[in-house]
């Protein structure tokens, strides 16, 4: 009698089988698996510190700070430090995208994910879907403390809602090289501890705060490669000035590199782990 | 019935970490229908042999199928014919019960409102309803075994791994454990089951394998396994200490064999090669007027069989265990 029903049960889950995720199905995983990062920030709000305290700390601290010895005034600093801010606070808000992933991974539950019939990418895909929101809080603070400080865009709401998206983009695709760390590195704190090392030379060693202009010849032809100012070139092009320039073709297509870099990565050494 | 392939058919397989070698070429056979036991001490390769059969590791060598599909080259169709159940529960700590069953049953392509409907029958099924909106950082050890095992049914596979399901648990929620485990073998499922205790290898499994150190050392029945391994003891303990000696003849005329005694307790041990005997020792004491104050059968300990099986005990076994299980983290 348990024969038969095994019999059966077998040969019709024989006949369900199929071969691979469809893409249909790999994107609804992506979504499910969305759905669960951001449950999970709504149980543990704390996620949000970073992105929240961070873009009203660092904007009015550099503004007030740096702003009468650099552009002479705070006022006439806002356009450089608010959009330098903006690429800052989306760079460290990637690095906890790799931190919460590493953590994540150390969990019971992704050798569920692991053992089940879905698509490979998801269980990764996923929480980067869900860290959109995270950019977007970023990025929308830092823009809504510098109004409130006086600062004017020169791009009108247009360039404003673009450079916006720009940059939330942006974060979204660097986020993979943490992502990649998060899968290599041997615990959460070697991914923050490497993060820290590639994150501060990289917006410091940029245009974010300071113009590229006034340091070293040598330096300054490293600013000009740095991924970052290239970035923070297209943001200002936007918000700034208005204008859809060249700078915002590069910063795109940068990201675009890494992502396709950077995504493969992580996906084959994820789905290595144990 | 048509011509079927085995559950499980597996041949020499091995992995290694490292300098390690966690699994030293196992062979297994396993019919559909049958519930399986591999019964082992700590870190003998239970998990990790049930792990590359889930292609959760790799297999260094030797080849294995399940149901006839090859696991190294059809990772994706394994993973539909088999839910794993781990050692420790794999559930989402931060979500509560219903939320995880809603979760996985998604990630099985099913609509929103037909897992919402899933998620509330395996709630049911498994006695959780009151813990549907918990959190399962709140749920006790039993609560998240179950909700793991539900979690593993979701898309009703047919052949089901549960990897030490009762480990740390307390006896009653471990009966109760064995309880849903009969159930889904009355639906027909294939198990597959690890284990460290031999009473629950033999309650719950039609057939046996012993893993040590990565080897498979026998295989059997439960009653052939012990049949191999020896007798079971009757633990007497007299009312009155001083009556041990005439308990003891008693005992030899009864049993003819004579008991092992400790006089200052007042005890009796008695080997049973058939376990009616016991009756009988019981009774004649009775006639006899010898009251006794406790009575107990003992079953030989899983350490009695590896000792009878494989000449050392299980403790050997232990201290590799930390190293096996540190080497499968990573």
């Amino acid at each position: 009698m348990s024969a038969l029903t095994a019999e059966r049960s077998i040969q019709a889950a024989k006949e369900r089988l199929t071969p691979r995720p469809t893409p249909r199905e790999t994107v609804s995983q992506t979504i499910t698996m969305a759905w669960r990062a951001l449950k999970k920030m709504q149980r543990n709000p704390e996620q949000f510190f970073d992105v929240i305290i961070q873009p009203l700390l660092f904007t009015a601290m550099f503004a007030y700070i740096f702003g009468g010895a650099l552009a002479g005034g705070v006022k006439a600093y806002l356009p450089t430090i608010i959009t330098g801010v903006l690429a800052q606070t989306s760079l460290t808000a990637c690095m906890a995208t790799g931190t919460q992933m590493r953590e994540d991974m150390e969990k019971g539950v992704f050798d569920r994910f692991r053992s089940l019939p879905i698509s490979r990418i998801a269980p990764l895909a996923g929480p980067m879907l869900a860290d959109l929101l995270r950019y977007g809080i970023a990025a929308t603070l830092t823009l809504l403390t510098g109004f409130a400080m006086g600062y004017r865009p020169g791009g009108g709401v247009g360039g404003v809602v673009a450079g916006w998206l720009l940059v939330v983009v942006a974060g979204w695709s660097l986020s993979w090289i943490f992502a990649w760390l998060g899968t290599v590195a041997r615990s959460a704190q070697a991914v923050q501890g490497i993060g820290m090392m590639i994150m501060f030379p990289l917006t410091f060693l940029s245009n974010a705060f300071v113009s590229q202009h006034t340091m070293p010849n040598w330096l300054e032809h490293f600013v000009d490669v740095n991924p970052v100012t290239l970035v923070i070139n297209a943001i200002r092009d936007l918000i700034n000035q208005g204008q859809l320039t060249a700078n915002v073709g590069w910063a795109l297509l940068g990201c675009l590199v890494v992502v396709a870099i950077f995504a493969p990565l992580a996906v084959r050494s994820y789905s290595k782990k144990i | 019935m048509t011509t079927s392939d085995l559950a499980v058919d597996a041949t020499g397989l091995v992995k290694r970490f490292g300098s390690f070698t966690a699994v030293a070429g196992v062979d297994l056979a396993i019919e559909p229908g049958e519930v399986f036991g591999v019964l082992g001490p700590n870190g003998a390769g239970k998990t990790t042999t049930l792990s590359m059969l889930a292609t959760l590791l790799p297999i260094d060598s030797g080849r294995a199928s399940i149901f006839g599909v090859d696991v190294a080259s059809a990772p994706h169709q394994i993973r539909q014919l088999v839910g794993v159940t781990g050692q420790y529960a794999s559930v989402d700590e931060n979500l509560t019960g219903a939320e995880n069953l809603w979760l996985f049953a998604r990630l099985h392509g099913r609509t929103a409102r037909q897992a919402r409907a899933l998620a509330a029958d395996l709630l049911e099924r498994f006695g959780l309803t009151e813990a549907a909106g918990k959190q399962i950082k709140d749920y006790s050890g039993g609560m998240r075994r179950r909700l793991d095992l539900g979690a593993s049914l979701i898309s009703s596979p047919p052949l089901i791994f549960l990897d030490e399901p009762t480990t740390g648990l307390d006896p009653r929620t471990r009966s109760h454990m064995w309880d849903t485990i009969r159930e889904l073998v009355a639906n027909g499922s294939t198990i597959l089951l690890t284990t460290q205790y031999l009473d629950e290898a033999d309650q719950l499994a039609d057939r046996i394998a012993v893993i040590d150190r990565g080897l498979k050392v026998a295989e059997g029945t439960p009653s052939e396994l012990k049949a191999g391994v020896g007798e079971s003891t009757l633990q007497l303990r007299l009312s009155d200490k001083s009556l041990v000696e005439d308990a003891a003849l008693l005992v030899k005329r009864t049993t003819g064999v004579a008991p092992v005694l400790t006089p200052e307790a007042g005890g009796l041990n008695v080997p049973l090669p058939d376990a009616n005997k016991a009756a009988d020792v019981l009774i004649a004491l009775r006639e006899a007027d010898l009251s006794i104050m406790s009575a107990a059968v003992q079953q030989p300990t899983l350490d009695e069989v590896f000792l009878a099986l494989t000449g050392h005990g299980t403790a050997e076994s232990e201290a590799q265990s930390e190293t096996e299980s540190e080497e499968a983290r990573r």
